[in-house]
């Protein structure tokens, strides 16, 4: 065998071993879009990645079986308050840490990286009854709020600071000679800097907060209220068990968008999680 | 700089003795973490001493009272309730079997897609597009796949004349199940974490050990493995404290059973405090999975200090 043709076994090999592992990876997506267009009874037939029959209307009875829309929106609008507060509060206190210089700075470091070691699960439970106190409970307070305050939102504000940290500091000074103040210096001249690691946490976050299951779970009861993971779980009939062909056409309402930003933007997104890199 | 500073101090200790350009320095510093820490305070800090006074108590909100019982919340769970060491047990085994499997194909996968060539992108697009997409929709199609009768992956395997079990009701199958969906979800994370440590590792390393005659696998066992310690370690923390943490996977695909076979801590933590309102022993619980946590980090730090001498 010849250099050449060597070089080309192993590149099929490479290609053919990786796509087998690719299947586990693959193959629950396609089922799931393919599923939502089959019916309740077409779904336990033969096994077809084709539908027989395409049923649009499961695309419809989503929407009539609980206030889908709504859900939708308000997972909507939820991800992208709590992504701007998260932006606003971690960029303005990551830069303090990073740039000035104030008594208990290292304090309050130590204080704030302990939070990352804590489960949600081990606050969720007084927060519960702090919400409750707040009158909080069934709104969506508690869903912004934990987020941008908790173990997240420190992270966001480390993301930050290391940027901050590294970036070169003459700007910065040129601007406070031009009589900017701090808040000037941040707006104007850190902020702009810090595109990537803006986008990075603006990514992670709003993606966090999409996927977030157990607090909508403690803290949400009706169903206009509900963000999607909540509601895609609640497609169930009277026996609490899945109608599938409802569930998988409202899961895949739920995660086909969010696929095809992926596709479009795919190294900025894995980028940005390679930045946090202690999500997991 | 300098001057600039000067003058302006000079400018304020005229008007506001006391405020030096440090102070106000230090002034406007406290007000930009403020927000951030307030918040940290009210919604972190401060639940995190409640849940060890909860802990402390008898409180179940159905009687609605409350009565400081020391640790007797700790004593029913380490000692009275046999779930409780079940739970552990099963934790034990989610992490077990979890970690060692992600981190394997982790590396693996980081291994055949480090180096550019035609198809990297595309693979590591497909082995990450599970990260971004919600735990929830994850866990209700592979449900959905895993189904005993007439499910996906079954019918597949009747295909080849295998005969698959009831996946998620039977209980050592559930937890398989769960541990190797959970693998799929989640390994494209720290497949990139290695993607980066080993794209950082100067190529004239390994062509070195290769012309000293080195095979393929004495590189990576000589050369390469021992440059990705410190992120194998991080790694490691963060997919075992990943692991401990796992609740909508197993509340959605097996809602912990059959049997409590994959009644892990972080759901039994959940079902105590909102399904059965036991308040005080389901902080006791929070508690100890947050020392449990605690210790794993720990211990990983300082294998990671030991390992970097």
């Amino acid at each position: 065998m010849t250099q050449g043709q060597l070089d080309r076994l192993k590149r099929v090999m490479w290609v053919l071993s990786l796509s087998i592992l690719a299947i586990p990876f693959v193959f629950p997506f396609l089922w799931m879009v393919s599923s939502g267009f089959k019916s309740a009874t077409e779904i336990f037939g033969q096994p077809s990645l084709i539908p027989r029959v395409w049923r649009w209307t499961n695309f419809v009875e989503v929407f009539e079986y609980q206030p889908f829309a709504r859900q939708y929106f308000n997972s909507l609008y939820i991800a992208g308050l709590v992504t701007v507060l998260t932006l606003i509060l971690s960029s303005l206190a990551g830069y303090a840490l990073a740039r000035m210089r104030f008594a208990g700075a290292g304090l309050l470091m130590l204080f704030l990286v302990s939070a990352l070691m804590v489960p949600e699960e081990v606050t969720i439970i007084p927060n519960f009854f702090l919400m409750r106190w707040l009158g909080l409970m069934d709104t969506h307070g508690p869903l912004v709020l934990l987020p941008v305050f908790g173990p997240h939102g420190v992270m966001a504000t480390f993301l930050m600071r290391q940027y901050f940290v590294a970036l070169p500091k003459e700007l910065e000074e040129a601007g406070r000679m031009d009589g900017l103040s701090r808040l000037g210096i941040w707006w104007k001249i850190a902020l702009p800097m810090s595109r990537p690691a803006l986008a990075a946490v603006a990514i992670i976050t709003f993606l966090f907060s999409w996927n977030l299951f157990l607090e909508p779970l403690v803290f949400l009861s009706s169903l206009k209220k509900f963000t999607l993971p909540l509601a895609l779980a609640n497609f169930t009939d009277a026996y609490g068990l899945p109608l599938w062909h409802l569930q998988l056409a409202a899961t895949s309402l739920a995660v086909v968008p969010i696929l095809i930003v992926y596709l479009i933007a795919q190294r900025q997104i894995i980028e940005s999680f390679a930045m946090s890199g202690v999500k997991g | 700089m300098a001057a600039a500073d000067d003058i302006e101090a000079m400018a304020r200790r005229a008007r506001v003795p006391w405020l030096t350009l440090k102070r106000r320095e230090a002034i406007e510093a406290w007000l930009f973490v403020s927000p951030t820490l307030i918040g940290f305070l009210i919604f972190f800090l401060g639940p995190l001493i409640a849940v060890v006074i909860y802990s402390m108590s008898e409180w179940n909100l159905l009687s609605g009272e409350q009565i400081f019982v020391g640790v007797a919340n700790y004593r029913d769970a380490l000692t009275e309730n046999p779930d409780f060491w079940h739970v552990i047990r099963n934790s034990v085994i989610f992490a077990i079997g979890l970690v060692p499997m992600n981190m394997a194909l982790a590396l693996t996968l980081a291994i055949s897609l480090s180096r550019p060539r035609r198809g990297v992108v595309f693979f590591r697009t497909v082995f990450f597009a599970p990260v971004v997409t919600s735990a929830v929709a994850w866990a209700i199609v592979w449900k959905f796949l895993l189904q005993g009768e007439g499910g996906t992956v079954n019918q597949l395997l009747a295909l080849v004349g295998i005969d698959g079990p009831n996946w998620l009701r039977e209980p050592d199958w559930a937890m398989a199940a769960v541990i190797v969906t959970r693998v799929i979800k989640m390994v494209g994370l720290n497949m990139i974490l290695y993607i980066a440590a080993l794209q950082a590792i100067p190529r004239d390393y390994e062509e070195a050990a290769r012309l000293e005659g080195a095979t393929g696998w004495q590189v990576f066992r000589m050369v390469t493995w021992p440059l990705l310690a410190p992120t194998t370690l991080i790694i490691m923390v963060i997919t075992t404290i990943g692991s401990f943490k796992v609740f909508d996977h197993i509340y959605l695909m097996t809602g912990g059973g059959p049997e409590n076979g994959t009644l892990v801590l972080a759901f039994y933590v959940y079902e105590q405090a909102f399904e059965f309102f036991n308040v005080g022993y389901a902080s006791a619980l929070a508690m100890i999975m947050f020392v449990i946590v605690l210790v794993l980090t720990i211990v990983q730090l300082l294998l990671r200090q030991k390992g970097a001498t």
